[in-house]
């Protein structure tokens, strides 16, 4: 059993747009090949060229798709860890090895002392936990605590790495925390949902449903064509047309 | 051209957005394309104590190396983090114009592609029968002269009997000049069965094309309509525009059979029938002609409606433009009442009308183009059950493109100057864009349908202004541009021929076949079989090379193409073909030349093998002379350079070619006394001018890298591209940046660069005149004449306004008998990358499944995961389901190319790739069925020999309970060169980078 914080001093999580987001694993892979040689390092590959290739990955994209009033509509879902406020997979490790960090809220693992009893994994709704076979030990999304603070990294940089390359833009970065950040107001005029709300792990990650197709301006706005009237038919029209008579 | 930059006009803003054209101005805006307030850096300056011990500054590499990508065609910028010698990190230049700091799925996995364990290690000479994959390790000393002992022969003696085929070479225009200097005709990209039909359907009908020579303008569309497009030319850039549409709430509209990718995200998804898009478009045409929709004042100032065409059927003439004695197109005025050159400033067109000039009836070409579409057989209602669309849908797309187009019409406030030289205050838009791509391109009347949509965008006035399709210099070009194929005589003994083996045919005489037309090229390019066929036709070398039709060669030369595998039709016939030998013994096609990173299926296949370096181990340039990665606002270029040195005895192909071209003394790759003229490919790229001061780069010419276009070569031509971030770009003035077909200061500034020869204004050519000249031909006018069989064939397909037919091996088979399309469409992950093998990427797909319409396949009794045979009329292949609903229920698809051979790519035996996953290919016939004398034409387009890989049809037959589980055909695994070991079970990459940066 291990203590989360009362009460974190930012609340640091992503805002994925899923009207954006075109499944073009992007995040997946960007995100792999940073976290691969970074805070949980190396982020092993099992059978890479065989049958069942196993790795960890942070971030995954799954494609569903569903039934609306309007029809049928594909979504591309890009899941990792929802940095939850209430993090369950922190609260059943026996060792304190996973954590809620109290400066960002962000939920880290201890590799130190992961002892690989998938505690957490089995605890998390949301699948965002990755077990390292070869290593023994559980990891999952950092948020890139080794890009977001990186003096290293010029300022402009130090954002995740899956926010950095999203090609469509689709991903956000920020304090949750903060109801005046951009990604609050971003989230709040979007209509910003939390997976799964009745499990009460309280996400921080938010998800930009797709907007609405049918009343788009355009739709509405445009009148059906009329054939254009009187003698000569389309030519005759073009003829006044050119001549100004019409 | 000297000087400097231009200097910097601040222009009004239509929405208060910053826009590309300006960001490249201001550099106190947040570099990058993901640059919103909620895509930015917390702004703290130092992390937080939390006392966890997290290493929250680790070191990231030793080094920034910026180069360009080459997991596809896209070619961003990137930045290499290189760390110990080793590779840590690729993100995107965020100053590149192509990504502006993004980054997809296969350039973020660059690392795996880098590390691959296919690489090939040193050059390889086949030493068992071919295919068996026996060879023996040599040395490049060995290696190239075998290749120049055998070029140099052929050369001296009949060097066509050189066939030089490039696949994903980005380098085309060295290979290109490489192969002139030979003296064969027998060269060129794999242009011909990828895109073809929308390069040339662009470029003789606007000057440039969708591909990669124009984009949306994405900072200003209201309504965008995407045609077949999964994920094709060019890949960040439609991503980052459409996250900029989405943005802004602009209408995405995308006409495609499967609803994945790009077009999950549309706000309206037209789930058309494979084929049909042409008639489709010729549809909206006609509600709009019939509403008046169009726009007149466009159609007049910027393209050939207002051209005569004579009227004199049966005549030489008929069809074609009236003319005046000096040559010059002439159109009616209506002020003067007489005809004037339709480029007279002051002319004041007629569009409708029949007049008489010379004794001739003439009518403006508009007349005949609204009189077509006007008619009946192109109503909505006419095409609705064809395409499989409803009738009212059509209609709405055309009500909205009309509400778009002239209801909410955008004004920029810039002044600009036309041809004319009559000043324009602002520059008026009209706010719809296009783009289409492979779903266009890959149907055998993909020529044609290219061009109908075209002509939809110029009646809408929507091409090259704000809000629409803008062209990205060096285009546009004259239409189409002025070059033609070289080589008729097909080639002579030691000597270069007099151009480029692949230009535009606008007239029988440029045709590459004999008196008799029989053809000069191997693959039939520009024959009547394939007139435009702009690109070549590689997908049709090895058949007539092996088949000694139109003449045996003895060396096939290829680069990067996976012939063997995933490139070719009817795979299985192809290798036949490839290791088919004469009764002597002696191999059909003499001799395989191969060059290649990795150990494709093709590979094989080789003689001998030329091992190329990784695309971070060589310097490029991605040149304009090729294919360019300009923006619409200014001409870019840029560089690779090697990050790492290779770890194995292999070369860049570019330098391993100039080696070749000064081993066998071709003109150009030796000085006077015989000595190589360049030490390698970085050298030429410095070096080389194809005109006075006309290189690959464009940027940091002259002798002190004080011009751009034109000037000296710059021996620091390189450093200061690596300076500038590997790429150089040129920002046009703001009142160049639209109408560049018929704007005076850009047209200025195209010729000044040499992109243009003459500062001439470019008009549009909704009725193609060199097309009605084959027609011409085929109907017994002209000087050459059509051979009689293929007469029919030219005179139904080279119409002059764009048609539409039934794509060719659909209506050649039994529609009952195979009911359903067959597609392949790039996973945005996989396309263009070379080589599915990546560790990363192949754990996002590593099996391809047939995707079927939840009730298509209850129809047929068929559920999810179960085995099915795809029969086509042409082959079977062996594949597992996935039902889905986001299908046009009449089709079927996979995804493209992850079907890989047993032993191939690095792959062990098990790998799902070789055991489940499945290649298509083996079900698409390369030739259509025999028709009625007989005659088996290629599966191409019959304008421009595209391969029409999307024509085929099939039926689904549920597999047996012992058939199922695994692939068929599959073929015997190929065993792994000399040197190679068996692939790693376990990466751990990355491991070593922490290690060193723990600060517990």
């Amino acid at each position: 059993m291990t203590c989360i914080p009362v009460k974190t001093d930012r609340k640091l999580g992503l805002a994925i747009d899923l009207d954006t987001c075109v499944g073009c694993h992007a995040c997946v892979t960007s995100c792999k090949e940073w976290n691969t040689g970074a805070h949980s390092a190396p982020l092993t590959d099992l059978l890479p060229y065989d049958a069942d290739p196993d790795g960890v990955f942070f971030n995954r994209v799954h494609t569903y798709e569903q039934d609306t009033p309007d029809g049928g509509r594909t979504v591309n879902f890009p899941r990792s860890c929802l940095h939850c406020e209430q993090p369950a997979c922190v609260t059943v490790c026996p060792t304190g090895a996973s954590y809620k960090r109290t400066s960002d809220g962000i939920v880290l693992v201890d590799q130190d002392k992961c002892i690989g009893c998938k505690l957490c994994s089995w605890a998390c709704p949301y699948g965002a936990r990755e077990f390292d076979v070869d290593v023994g030990v559980m990891k999952k999304c950092t948020l890139c605590v080794d890009r977001i603070y990186n003096e290293n990294l010029p300022e402009e940089d130090r954002v995740p790495a899956c926010v950095a390359a999203c090609p469509t833009g689709a991903r956000h970065f920020g304090d949750f925390g903060d109801p005046d950040s951009a990604i609050s107001k971003l989230s709040a005029e979007r209509g910003g949902v939390e997976l799964m709300p009745e499990l009460g792990y309280k996400p921080v990650n938010r998800y930009l449903p797709p907007r609405e197709r049918k009343n788009h301006p355009v739709n509405t706005a445009a009148k059906p064509l009329e054939a254009v009237k009187a003698e000569g038919g389309f030519l005759g029209w073009v003829d006044r047309i050119l001549s100004g008579k019409d | 051209m000297g000087g400097g930059y231009h200097t910097h006009r601040q222009i009004g803003r239509v929405t208060g957005r910053l826009n590309d054209w300006e960001f490249m101005a201001d550099i106190r805006h947040p570099r990058g394309a993901n640059a919103a307030p909620s895509q930015q850096a917390l702004g703290t300056p130092h992390a937080p104590e939390e006392g966890d011990g997290v290493d929250t500054s680790p070191k990231i590499g030793d080094r920034i190396v910026k180069s360009t990508c080459y997991m596809c065609a896209c070619r961003c910028g990137i930045d290499v983090h290189v760390r110990d010698g080793k590779i840590r990190y690729i993100n995107g230049n965020k100053d590149h114009p192509v990504n502006r700091g993004v980054l997809c799925g296969k350039g973020s996995a660059g690392i795996m592609t880098q590390y691959s364990p296919a690489r090939l290690k040193k050059p390889l000479l086949r030493t068992g029968e071919r295919g068996s994959g026996e060879f023996r390790e040599i040395e490049w000393d060995e290696a190239l002269e075998i290749a120049a002992d055998r070029l140099r022969h052929i050369r001296a003696t009949d060097p066509k009997r050189l066939a030089f085929f490039t696949g994903r070479d980005q380098s085309q225009s060295l290979t290109g000049w490489w192969a002139t200097q030979f003296g064969t005709p027998n060269f060129a990209a794999h242009g011909g069965f990828c895109s073809v039909n929308m390069a040339a359907g662009g470029l003789y009908t606007l000057g440039s094309a969708f591909w990669e020579f124009g984009e949306t303008d994405w900072d200003n569309t209201k309504y965008f309509m995407l045609f077949g497009v999964a994920e094709d030319h060019d890949s960040n850039p439609i991503k980052i525009g459409i996250g900029k549409l989405k943005a802004r709430g602009a209408k995405v509209v995308s006409i495609n059979p499967c609803r994945t990718g790009y077009n999950a995200i549309a706000d309206d998804w037209i789930g058309i029938r494979p084929g049909t898009d042409g008639l489709f478009v010729l549809a909206i045409v006609h509600e709009l002609l019939k509403a008046g929709k169009v726009d007149l004042d466009y159609l007049a100032r910027y393209t050939n409606a207002p051209a005569l065409v004579i009227h004199a059927p049966g005549s030489a003439e008929h069809g074609l433009f009236a003319r005046n004695g000096v040559g010059d197109i002439l159109a009616w005025d209506r002020g003067q009442g007489r005809p004037l050159a339709a480029d007279d400033p002051a002319l004041q067109p007629a569009l409708t009308g029949s007049f008489t000039v010379d004794g001739k009836v003439c009518v403006p070409s508009f007349q005949l183009l609204a009189q077509r579409y006007l008619d009946e057989r192109y109503a909505p209602d006419s095409v609705a059950e064809r395409c499989g669309i409803a009738a009212d849908t059509i209609r709405r797309v055309a009500a909205e493109l009309a509400h778009v187009a002239f209801e909410e019409e955008i004004e920029l406030p810039v002044a600009w100057t036309d041809w004319r030289g009559v000043r324009h205050e602002t520059m008026k838009g009209r706010p719809v864009a296009m783009h289409a791509m492979r779903g266009i391109s890959a149907h055998s009347n993909g020529f044609h349908t290219c061009r109908a949509i075209h002509l939809l965008q110029v009646l809408l006035g929507s091409v090259e202004v704000p809000g629409g399709f803008r062209f990205r210099p060096p285009y546009p070009k004259p239409v189409p541009p002025p070059n033609k194929p070289h080589g008729k005589d097909g080639g002579r003994p030691d000597t270069p021929l007099d151009g480029s083996p692949l230009g535009f045919v606008t007239d029988p005489e440029d045709l590459m076949v004999d008196a008799d037309g029989t053809p000069i090229r191997i693959d039939k390019a520009f024959s009547w079989e394939a007139p435009f066929a702009a690109h070549g036709q590689m997908h049709r070398v090895i058949r007539n090379a092996w088949a000694g039709d139109p003449y045996p060669i003895d060396t096939l030369f290829l680069y990067m193409a996976n012939m063997a595998w995933n490139s070719s039709m009817d795979t299985e016939k192809t290798i036949a073909m490839l290791t088919d030998k004469d009764e002597d013994g002696t191999y059909k096609i003499p001799f395989i030349l191969y060059s290649d990173a990795y150990n494709s299926e093709t590979v094989a296949y080789a003689d001998l093998v030329l091992p190329d370096t990784t695309y971070l181990g060589r310097h490029d340039c991605i040149s304009l002379l090729d294919r360019p990665i300009s923006h619409a606002d200014g001409p870019g270029d840029a560089i690779r350079q090697p990050v790492i040195p290779p770890d194995r005895d292999v070369r860049p192909f570019q330098t391993v070619l100039i080696d070749l071209g000064a081993r066998i003394g071709l003109p150009g790759f030796v000085e006077e006394d015989g000595s190589p003229k360049y030490r390698d490919y970085a050298d030429y790229i410095v070096r080389h001018e194809r005109k006075p001061g006309i290189g690959p780069l464009a940027g940091f010419r002259g002798e002190r890298g004080e011009s751009f276009g034109r000037g000296a070569p710059n021996p620091d031509q390189l450093e200061r591209y690596i300076a500038n971030g590997g790429f150089w770009h040129h920002r046009l003035d703001a009142d160049q940046r639209y109408y560049k077909m018929a704007n005076r200061s850009y047209l200025n500034f195209a010729t000044d660069m040499g992109f243009l020869d003459a500062p001439e204004p470019i008009f549009f050519q909704l009725y193609s005149e060199p097309l009605q000249r084959f027609r011409l031909a085929a109907q017994g006018h002209g000087a050459i004449a059509v051979p009689e069989a293929e007469r029919e064939r030219v005179e139904d397909y080279f119409d002059p306004l764009p048609i539409w037919y039934p794509p060719l091996d659909e209506a050649a088979v039994n529609g009952e008998t195979y009911p359903l399309h067959a597609l392949t469409q790039r996973p945005m992950h996989m396309y263009h990358s070379w080589g599915g093998q990546n560790a990363w990427l192949r754990q996002i797909t590593n099996q391809n499944h047939l995707f079927v319409h939840r009730e298509t396949a209850h129809a047929a009794g068929l559920t999810d995961d179960d085995w099915v045979w795809i029969e086509s009329a042409h082959g079977r292949v062996k594949g597992q389901i996935r039902l889905m609903d986001g299908v046009n229920p009449h089709t079927v698809w996979t995804w493209n190319a992850i079907g890989k051979r047993r032993g191939a790519w690095g792959l062990k035996p098990g790998a799902e790739e070789s055991n489940k996953g499945f290649l298509l290919n083996h079900a698409i016939g390369d030739q259509l069925p025999p028709d009625a004398r007989g005659k088996r034409y290629s599966n191409s387009d019959p304008v421009t020999g595209q391969a029409a890989w999307f024509d085929v049809r099939v039926r689904l037959v549920k597999c047996t309970a012992d058939e199922a589980g695994e692939t068929a055909p599959l073929l015997p695994p190929v065993p792994l060169p000399p040197g190679f070991s068996p692939s790693p079970d376990k990466l751990s990459f990355g491991a070593e980078f922490a290690d060193k940066g723990k600060t517990k």
